[in-house]
């Protein structure tokens, strides 16, 4: 049995249902970020005092950098394939999984230094808003990377099958990413700079 | 949206460019910070930064200059939610509770009479 509207759009909506689908759940994601950022205004305009300079600037940077020049190779993996460039696909979502890895490694080396120190999610008000923001946008990595890494390894078969469907799927994945990607821009100057 | 390979291709250019502007404003974030603003400028020139970096990649990678009327309202009622979410915090300086009777009438309230 073939699922309906995977390729072509729906009369009623114009969209496929994957697109409808994967922005829904952006926009359930809106709310999830949405609360934590209200929390953390709750918490820092309650706060007698808020900690600046606590964390590395440079690493946030260069984090910044990391996932940005990720969207890039994101959105030229699929380009890439509207193109029929089937290496360079591979060659710039490979680049997206490294550049996701990197990330973490550098967001591994942070939380090191600062579990090192004592400081943990209960050392501080901030310390815990920081670790809860930056922990679940952690995990949204890890899935995007879970993702990327079934789409470079066995999910890749279905280029021979039905391209118009794997670039859609890849399209989808893109747009999760590039909403990681955003979310880190709000994340970089409210935690690491204000 | 389906575009054609001609019509991707000619987008390539875009993404590298938008994808060169957000470093530069990262930079400029980074430079910004280190006038050491009071803090409400600080916060309205981050953000103003961060909402243009956001618009961007929305815009340009996400394909929202040009995405069908579904996305768009789906989009326009999240804004919205997003929206009263950030102003649920006022409500917190609305809430009375645990605050001592002389504060409130010292503050003009009713104190519950």
């Amino acid at each position: 049995m073939n699922i309906p509207y995977t390729v072509e759009e729906r009369p009623d909506t114009g969209l496929a249902n994957g697109k409808l689908g994967i922005w829904l759940f952006l926009a359930s994601e809106v709310m999830l970020f949405g609360a934590l950022f209200s929390a953390y205004i709750i918490l820092r305009v309650g706060a007698l005092e808020w900690p600046h300079g606590e964390l590395s600037i440079k690493l946030g940077a260069i984090n910044t950098v990391i996932l940005i020049s990720s969207s890039v190779t994101m959105v030229m993996a699929w380009a890439s394939l509207k193109m029929n460039e089937w290496g360079k696909h591979r060659l710039y979502l490979t680049l997206t999984f490294v550049l996701a890895l990197v990330f973490l490694i550098n967001k591994y080396f942070e939380y090191s230094a600062h579990l090192a120190g004592g400081e943990g999610p209960s050392h501080s008000t901030f310390l815990a808003i920081y670790f809860t923001l930056t922990g679940l946008h952690g995990l949204h990595i890890v899935g995007g990377m879970i993702v990327m890494g079934y789409f470079l390894g066995p999910g890749s078969k279905m280029w021979k099958t039905s391209p118009e469907q794997f670039a859609n799927r890849i399209e989808y994945t893109g747009l999760y990413w590039h909403f990681v990607d955003l979310v880190w821009i709000f994340l970089f100057p409210v935690l690491y700079l204000l | 949206m389906h575009p054609d390979p001609a019509e991707v291709k000619k987008t390539v250019r875009r993404y590298f460019m938008i994808g060169a502007a957000l470093l530069v404003f990262t930079g400029v974030t980074v430079a910004a910070n280190q006038f050491h603003f009071v803090v409400p400028v600080a916060i309205t020139v981050a953000l103003i930064i961060a909402v243009m970096k956001g618009s961007m990649v929305a815009a340009v990678f996400m394909h929202l200059s040009h995405e069908r009327r579904w996305i768009y309202g789906a989009l326009l009622l999240t804004v919205v939610l997003f929206i009263a979410l950030m102003f649920m915090p006022l409500l917190t300086m609305l809430e009375h509770i645990g605050t001592p009777l002389d504060a409130l009438r010292a503050a003009g309230g009713h104190a519950g009479r």
